[in-house]
């Protein structure tokens, strides 16, 4: 029993970390419709700003994620005006071979300016070490990341569900020429909604980080998981994702302490199955 | 016109035994991609090596070539290793990483009259691949086999041993396991995780649940280290009194800063280690820092590199230019000399490197992690290696 309740909170750990990063993507993804392969990318590129705040500069931890996220966001904005607005609306293939591109420069730039090795970002002490939760201990990072993911899912569900910028983006997503007509300034809509899922993508990055660490091949490593979460939670749905991730964490960590050897292949196994039963992922929109 | 072409090729061909020479020597390895840093390590030691030697044997300057292969890419390193004997003339090959690329260029060696001396590829079976092969680097079993000695002899009766699953990890467990039966202790388990793991969580549980007193652990330095030795320390597995072993692969130099107190007290076995107490060492780290440019990414490959420079550089001596890869071979057999890791000699029987392997305790000093070598092991040949 005691193992059992490890594992649960071992993989509810594990699949809040996987939300926080991949929940961006959900976004660029689901209701802009753009393959986003860079959302690693931009998730490394919090990282390492995080990672030189707390290093170089000495600020400590909070500052860091809030220097991470706007730093993240700041850079991204003139890659959005001049590599992604093209491609909005673009077939996916075109969509896939630009930002596969771009992740690759981000590749080379972080090798050359931040080197091949893993960075670290220290965590403040309140953060260190491991909490007592009961039946087992558990390192207070990871149960960030659990209230982190939280605060995350619920703020980006009423901003896309309950707010009057949540309607005009869905709107825009629906039928851009129509929301236009009608007096939404779409590029605009656009334009917040990506750095908004760049935000969150260097969010999660940043908190992620202990689990995911930071290196310049680290946009491609996970890139797969990334996208595995967002097509089986359903492109664009905030519970879907939060679904997918929580049933994959808990696959993935109860595979490999009963069968290590089995490598990730009851985590495929689950993908495979949930894809066949719902083709649009567990909540997404159709059509 | 076609008697002056002849004698201009006669004179070309015969102009390497008499006439002072370029010697070019090809470089294959990870120059670019997830491996950069070691193979900037090859470089750094190459570059110490003329740094401290000068690039003139006898009459002869030497010539590096360097060829970039980001990953274990068996295909890509023929095609090189072929480009740059045919293409580029080397009369010398070195560097390779990875045991699939040595494994892959290693059939063209005899053929093209060229040596291959291996930097870093550390599997027993390279050795038998082709007579024509010398290695300055370490083998899996060499590093890992003195830790079961190590264990017992520390009272520790039951282990476990945790390896990721791809060729050298299946070696270190191999090496391991039968070290530790041999001296009397029990394994509980052996757990092989897949290569992209990257929560450990429930790998710790399976070591907390499995009751055993060690774990022996080996992963291929990278992201992944760093994940393992974190969920190691975070899991209560150290407070548990489990006490962690591995080769030094886990806790090679550029890794220790971000692996942190974490790390602190881990035990190692490795050939080599940046701290070592030796004036060769002082000699060499001083020259391998000023051309990796931040020392603290000098690490073990750099000692590899560094000493098949000095191998090279006796084959050409002792072919006086020639190109000659048999004689080459020959010469080095039984070859010893004290490198920067202390004294070695190349085995003639299999021309792989004997070498001290020492254990190391992973130490804080002047506020630096370092890997402190504590005990040593004299003169290890490689247990891993059978006789074709």
């Amino acid at each position: 029993m005691q193992t059992v309740l490890s594992i649960a909170a071992d993989a509810v750990a594990y699949g809040m970390v996987l939300f926080v990063i991949s929940i961006g993507l959900s976004v660029t993804m689901g209701l802009m419709k753009v393959v986003n392969l860079a959302h690693g990318a931009f998730a490394m590129m919090g990282g390492y700003i995080a990672a030189f705040a707390t290093h170089q500069l000495g600020v400590p931890f909070g500052v860091a994620i809030v220097a991470a996220v706007a730093g993240t966001v700041l850079a991204a904005i003139p890659v959005e005006r001049v590599l992604y607005r093209p491609i909005y609306g673009a077939p996916e293939l075109t969509q896939v071979l630009m930002t596969i591109g771009i992740t690759f420069v981000i590749i080379g730039i972080a090798n050359y300016a931040m080197g091949p090795s893993m960075k670290t970002i220290p965590l403040p002490t309140i953060l260190e070490g491991p909490v007592d939760i009961g039946f087992r201990s558990i390192a207070a990072h990871k149960l960030f990341a659990v209230a982190t993911g939280l605060v995350v899912a619920a703020a980006a569900w009423l901003v896309i569900e309950r707010t009057a910028f949540g309607v005009k983006l869905r709107a825009s997503v629906d039928n851009a020429t129509m929301a236009a007509a009608l007096g939404v300034r779409t590029k605009v809509v656009y334009a917040v909604s990506f750095a908004a899922a760049v935000g969150l993508a260097a969010l999660g990055g940043v908190v992620g980080a202990q689990l995911l660490p930071i290196e310049p091949y680290y946009a491609l490593r996970y890139m797969v998981t990334f996208l595995v979460v967002v097509s089986v939670g359903g492109a664009g749905s905030i519970p879907g994702a939060l679904l997918a991730c929580l049933l994959l964490g808990a696959v993935e960590t109860t595979g490999r302490y009963l069968m290590p050897e089995f490598g990730e292949f009851f985590f495929y196994l689950a993908v495979i199955a949930i894809v066949c039963v719902f083709p649009h992922g567990l909540l997404g929109r159709r059509g | 016109m076609k008697r002056l072409t002849l004698l201009a090729l006669a004179l070309v061909l015969s102009g390497g035994v008499a006439i002072a020479d370029t010697i070019k020597i090809g470089v294959v390895g990870p120059f670019s991609g997830p491996a950069a840093q070691q193979g900037r390590n090859f470089q750094a030691g190459i570059d110490a090596w003329l740094a401290l030697n000068g690039n003139k044997i006898g009459n002869d300057t030497i010539e590096i070539v360097y060829r970039d292969l980001p990953t274990a890419d068996p295909a890509k390193s023929a095609a090189l290793t072929r480009d740059l004997i045919v293409g580029e003339g080397v009369r010398y090959l070195a560097g390779y990483y990875y045991t699939p690329d040595a494994m892959a260029a290693a059939p063209i060696l005899v053929e093209g009259n060229v040596p291959m001396v291996v930097f870093n590829a550390a599997t027993s079976a390279i050795m038998n691949a082709s007579p024509y092969v010398v290695r300055t680097s370490f083998t899996t079993w060499q590093t890992s086999t003195p830790m079961a000695a190590v264990a017992r002899e520390r009272g520790i009766k039951k282990a476990i041993t945790v390896v990721t699953d791809y060729g050298p990890g299946v070696d270190a467990e191999s090496a391991f396991v039968k070290g530790f039966k041999d001296a009397g202790g029990e394994i509980v388990a052996s757990v092989r995780m897949p290569m992209n793991t990257n929560d450990f969580s429930p790998i710790m549980q399976r070591i907390k649940d499995s009751g055993a007193e060690a774990v022996f652990a080996f992963l291929p330095s990278g992201p992944a280290t760093l994940g393992f030795m974190k969920a190691f320390a975070e899991n209560g597995l150290k407070k548990a009194g489990i006490t962690l072993l591995a080769p030094g692969d886990l806790t090679q130099e550029s890794d220790l800063p971000a692996l942190g107190d974490s790390a602190l007290g881990t035990l190692t076995t490795f050939h080599y280690a940046v701290s070592h107490d030796s004036p060769e060492n002082k000699a060499f780290v001083a020259a391998a820092s000023k051309a990796i440019g931040d020392p603290a990414s000098l690490t073990f490959p750099a000692v590899g590199a560094y000493d098949g420079m000095y191998v090279i550089s006796k084959m050409i001596e002792a072919t006086k230019g020639k190109q000659d890869a048999k004689a080459a071979v020959e010469a080095v057999k039984g070859l010893s000399w004290i490198s920067p890791r202390g004294p070695v000699t190349i085995d003639p029987q299999n021309r792989h490197i004997t070498q001290n392997i020492y254990l190391r305790e992973v130490a804080s000093e002047n506020g630096k992690s370092i890997n402190k070598e504590i005990r040593t092991f004299e003169k290890q040949g490689d247990p891993g290696w059978k006789a074709p």
